[in-house]
């Protein structure tokens, strides 16, 4: 099965960015239906029925969101979260970099659904091109009437603004995103109350990923059916895969939901390189529990990946070969988030710092198996303890990581015990040692 | 009273035995006019003025080099706002300078994606060869991931994404950024022509 493309369909046309080639292919059209010719409420059904889900990770329905905002003609507000940090995503760069105006397009449809009269695209400081491209693509829509105090001439005002961040992983958080659109430190935020109600500015706050919002021009052109016809069950339409890590052919791919895993890393990634083989992957960006050979032939969608054990998240895939040792990765990955915790919650901002000490004395060959379950511990003692889920992002890779890939820890441990002339201390269950051993290189 | 003292940053204004700064009084403080302007067209942007202390700051960074004291002054000034308000927020957010480390940046990711194809390695030799040619007023570090794992390893000079890299590029790197000439020409992000060397094996 090859890519299916749709979001992605126009992004070979040369100047794309600019609004009179959108136009040429279609752009806009939708926008101004479904202000002059829809109802909000029929653009509501239109999206709910859909099924279209949230491409930011959560996966939560993107019309059964817009319908929590409360009617009423009180201020509104429309968040685009552009604050791709996800280890592994990349595919909202992608889309902004190519098609801004399809963004902005879905900018505007989500905020009819809404009820917004001002928007935002929270971008990660980072992407100085994207912002860049976006801010002349803003201008050309502000413009043409298709943004400000009337749009299309149908009297609806929605105001659009790019704001950028400073360089803050947990900005990506939707309440720690109000916060730093508001001038502040960017911390989550208690919920209830959700943004719906109580968001942006304490007003009703709709906030959806950039990829979410890009696949709304296209539902309205076509129909909620023409949608929910691709993909499998509750997984519908298609999807960005971003690929990266140890494949021949890293990059952005877009797939209909349900295409076989293995069809993705293999078949449009490459596979690992010549003469490796797969040992484990992210389905989902760094905060998804790995998967291993076994779940290769799953079907890629949000059910699947989360009865497996992990999440379809923001689809990123990080592929990691038979030849990669898997402790400093953790490492790796646990100094990510422990740099990232924004520190308001302890179970975060503690079990961050005490995981990569644990993990530095497997690395240097101090620890003893018994911190392994140690570790484990702390993991689950964070999981749902938190106002967000920074700490169980880091949480559950490397509680998976210990449980597909237990001996290979403990064999870490006592390769560096002997390298470093440590004590030695036998490990639990020497047979299954020994066979980690074999198996792979540390 | 033997206190540790910072020598850099605005930590060294945390001193306990003085009065907290209050809003500075706008008439006594110079603002460079093209600073205030700009930090005032961002004020205007928000439904409230104090979703503009991001963009300030960064435009405050983009003339001072850095978060300095005096930097926080003026946009405290200019935003009615107390500079333990701003610094709260420059200590949070990881492109925002406390300290005078440069005023231009070379940020090499070795976030997870990129750690897989041996960025650490990169790193490496960028930071030697930024020793080796006495390379000032840039600041070298390593960062998270910046979004570009298809481009593994890579880095952002500036905002500029190059890559994949290879620790050999890195005196050329480090060399383009010190005389100012283009970084690897054809290996951006931006650049025209810019495709994945393995992109035209794809079907």
């Amino acid at each position: 099965m090859p890519e299916t493309l749709n979001l992605t369909a126009n992004h070979h046309e040369r100047d794309l960015h600019q609004i009179e080639v959108y136009e040429r292919l279609g752009g806009y059209r939708s926008a101004r239906r479904a202000l002059t010719a829809m109802t909000p409420d029929e653009v509501l059904e239109t999206l709910e029925s859909s099924g279209l889900r949230g491409r930011g990770g959560a996966g939560f329905s993107m019309g059964k969101k817009a319908s929590f905002v409360p009617k009423g003609t009180m201020d509104k507000y429309l968040c685009c979260n552009a604050d791709e940090s996800e280890p592994g995503a990349f595919k909202d760069r992608l889309l902004m970099q190519r098609n801004p105006h399809q963004l902005i397009e879905g900018c505007i449809i989500g905020a009819v659904a809404a009820g917004a009269n001002k928007g935002f695209i929270f971008i990660r400081g980072e992407y100085e091109l994207q912002a860049k491209i976006l801010d002349a693509a803003l201008v050309e829509a502000y413009e043409k009437g298709y943004l400000g105090a009337d749009l299309f001439g149908s009297g609806t005002p929605f105001e659009l603004v790019l704001h950028r961040g400073q360089g803050a992983y947990i900005c990506g958080e939707e309440s720690a995103l109000l916060d730093g659109l508001e001038g502040k430190r960017g911390n989550p935020r208690l919920k209830p109350p959700f943004p719906a109600n109580q968001g942006l500015y304490q007003g009703p706050t709709l906030i959806n990923n950039v990829e979410t919002l890009c696949n709304t021009p296209a539902i309205i052109e076509k129909g909620a059916e023409w949608f929910a016809a691709m993909g499998v069950d509750k997984s519908t339409g298609t999807k960005m895969v971003s690929v990266s890590g140890n494949v021949q052919r890293p990059g952005n791919f877009e797939v209909e939901l349900g295409i076989p895993v293995r069809e993705i890393i293999y078949g449009l990634a490459g596979g690992p390189p010549e003469g490796r083989e797969l040992k484990c992957f992210f389905p989902g960006g760094s905060s998804a529990p790995v998967l291993t050979k076994e779940h290769l032939d799953l079907p890629f969608t949000y059910e699947a990946m989360a009865e497996a054990g992990s999440m379809l998240g923001t689809a990123s895939m990080i592929v990691v070969d038979d030849s990669q040792p898997l402790v400093p990765l953790a490492l790796r990955l646990a100094g990510f988030y422990r740099h990232e915790s924004c520190g308001k919650c302890v179970p975060c901002r503690e079990g961050t710092v005490w995981t990569v000490s644990m993990l530095e004395r497997v690395d240097s060959g101090e620890a003893t198996p018994m911190d392994l379950e140690i570790m484990a511990e702390v993991q689950q003692n964070i999981i749902g303890n938190c106002l967000c889920v920074l700490g169980d992002s880091m949480a559950m890779p490397i509680g998976s990581m210990i449980k597909h890939f237990r001996g290979e820890f403990e064999a870490h441990i006592e390769r560096a015990r002997a390298a470093n002339d440590l004590e030695h201390l036998p490990a639990r269950g020497a047979g299954e040692l020994a066979a980690a051993a074999e198996a792979g290189p540390i | 009273m033997d206190r540790r003292r910072f020598p850099l940053g605005w930590d060294e204004a945390v001193d306990l035995d003085r009065e907290p700064a209050l809003v500075p009084d706008p008439a006594e403080v110079e603002v460079p006019a093209a600073l205030r302007a700009s930090i005032e067209a961002a004020m205007g942007r928000y439904p409230d003025t104090r979703s503009a202390t991001l963009p300030a700051l960064a435009a405050a960074q983009q003339v001072h080099g850095w978060c300095s004291p005096e930097a926080m002054h003026q946009v405290a000034a200019v935003m009615g706002v107390t500079p333990a308000f701003l610094s709260s927020v420059a200590t949070f957010y990881d492109m925002l300078r406390t300290e005078p480390s440069g005023s231009r940046y070379v940020y090499v990711c070795t976030s997870v994606a990129c750690h897989l194809r041996d960025a650490k390695a990169v790193y490496d030799a960028i930071a030697e060869q930024a020793r080796e040619q006495d390379l000032e007023g840039v600041e070298v570090r390593e960062f998270e991931c910046l979004g570009a794992c298809d481009m593994a390893p890579m880095a952002s000079i500036d905002g500029r994404f190059v890559g994949p890299l290879d620790p050999s590029d890195a005196e050329e790197l480090i060399g383009a950024v010190k005389a100012g000439r283009e970084i690897l020409p054809g290996r951006g992000l931006e650049d025209a022509d810019y495709r994945l060397p393995w992109s035209e094996e794809r079907s």
